[in-house]
């Protein structure tokens, strides 16, 4: 990440010209001039200009991790809400139980929540998840909060340093979905912790130096560290 | 020409009833994410109106028959609340409110890139809460502000202006008397990057002279208030890069 100052900018916004850049995320190309499609933070990375939306809806990639909340069962599959604009479809041979048909009810019912990866996206937006996958399961317990879905990169992290963090001072458990819905579990002090961090994160998200902040926040008043 | 009334609009001094000069706007205000619920929203006062506009979507478009396999559609609502006129407004969509909400469709759609959610539905909520004159113009820069605070993908942010004649004289932005006394209104929407046309109406008669005046006046109002609309995005956002 530069150190140059970050730009807020609006739909419609000139941001570059194409001789000089590419369009990147975000971004539209008319009569040879870049221009920024949606409300978001200008990001220059090598020769490409992006906007990283500020908000907005999920927008399902392949291979993401979410967190969903099943809507309804159907006669060979699920119907999962993903924070998209769509529902995903969960079908039965993408689960890891053995389901004779028309029993998709005695697995997951309306309203239980499952980790998910996301295993297709097609041109229409039809979404398919699975739970084949390492650690991908029914969640039982905890609680799920919800932020917004641009942010979930500065609650991980660079590798992952963030959220690394937040699990080693507070003792909780914890699963970030792509989708901007998040997954906490330990005991209650832990808990109320991770959500005021997770409150600090999503408000400073656009500061530099963030992580040494949180972990000096976090550090403040952490009695036992793993 | 001034045959509907015998109220003078425009006085000896070129003045107008409210002392507005004839290319001057009324005052106008806009504040951007006005409402927690919606994705994006905004609250706009435009001289004695005030407008209330939400966005809720992309979402699945329901019933399913109305989802395009190919693009997005763009659902706007135009509502007036009963106690927006003087006399109790009947509440409930009538003739006028789904022409209005039509046109705000038409003209959201065009710059809305509706292709990157085929299926889905972009819903608008515009409410009027209190009207004097121009509602429409008032209620479309502000779903276009609303969409831009909502992150939904666009060209641009689309505003309108109207135009009329009042007096015989052609002015810019009509108030309640002048569109009720006057001779002429014209609402104009573009799309201020290109000066692409979205919405164009007239009511009242204009010679063809009196028209491309009028209509140049409004696409210049147009550009104004579209220096406002930009504002009030940049001043909701700005904050959020400038913590320490």
């Amino acid at each position: 990440m530069s150190e140059e100052k970050r730009e807020v900018v609006i739909p419609s916004q000139l941001i570059g010209d194409i001789h000089k850049n590419k369009a990147g995320h975000g971004t539209f190309v008319e009569n040879g001039k870049i221009y920024a499609e949606r409300l978001g933070v200008l990001s220059k990375s090598s020769d490409y200009i992006n906007v990283i939306p500020l908000k907005g809806r999920y927008d399902p990639i392949e291979e993401d991790f979410v967190i969903g909340i099943v809507e309804e069962a159907l006669q060979s599959g699920w119907l999962i809400d993903i924070n998209a604009p769509y529902p995903a479809l969960l079908h039965v041979n993408e689960v890891p139980w053995e389901i004779e048909f028309g029993e998709t009810e005695k697995y997951l019912n309306h309203g239980d929540s499952i980790m998910a990866k996301i295993l297709q996206v097609d041109v229409t937006k039809k979404i398919q998840v699975t739970l084949n996958d390492r650690n991908l399961y029914k969640i039982k317990g905890g609680q799920i909060i919800d932020v917004e879905p641009s942010k979930v990169p500065r609650i991980i992290g660079k590798k992952g340093s963030m959220i690394a963090l937040l699990k080693k001072y507070t003792r909780c458990r914890i699963f970030v979905g792509q989708n901007g819905r998040i997954w906490i579990d330990g005991d209650n002090e832990g808990i109320e912790k991770v959500l005021q961090t997770l409150k600090k994160i999503e408000d400073e998200a656009l500061s530099y130096g963030l992580t040494n902040r949180i972990e000096a926040f976090l550090k403040k008043d952490a009695k036992d560290v793993r | 020409m001034n045959s509907k009334s015998d109220v003078k609009l425009i006085d000896s001094k070129g003045k107008r009833l409210d002392g507005r000069k004839p290319d001057e706007l009324r005052k106008i205000k806009i504040e951007a994410g006005v409402l927690h619920r919606a994705e994006g929203s905004c609250y706009l006062e435009w001289g004695g109106n005030k407008v209330l506009a939400a966005v809720y979507g992309p979402r699945e478009a329901l019933p399913k028959h109305t989802q395009n396999p190919l693009k997005a559609i763009v659902n706007a609502r135009y509502n007036m609340a009963a106690f927006s006129v003087e006399d109790r407004k009947r509440p409930g969509p009538d003739r006028r409110s789904v022409e209005i909400s039509k046109v705000i469709s038409e003209a959201l759609e065009k710059v809305i890139l509706t292709d990157k959610f085929p299926r889905a539905s972009i819903d608008v909520s515009i409410e009027v809460l209190d009207a004097e004159a121009g509602t429409r113009c008032a209620g479309l820069t502000a779903a276009g502000v609303a969409l831009a605070d909502a992150g939904i993908p666009m060209k641009d942010i689309p505003v309108a202006c109207a135009a009329g004649k009042i007096d015989g004289k052609v002015v810019l932005d009509l108030g309640k008397e002048e569109d009720n006394l006057g001779d002429a209104d014209l609402p104009v929407a573009i799309s201020p990057r290109t000066g692409e046309i979205l919405l164009l109406q007239m009511d009242g008669h204009l010679t063809m002279e009196e028209f491309d005046e009028a209509f140049d006046l409004a696409i210049k109002g147009c550009h104004v208030v579209s220096e406002l609309q930009k504002k009030a995005i940049e001043d909701k956002y700005k904050s959020v890069v400038e913590v320490e």
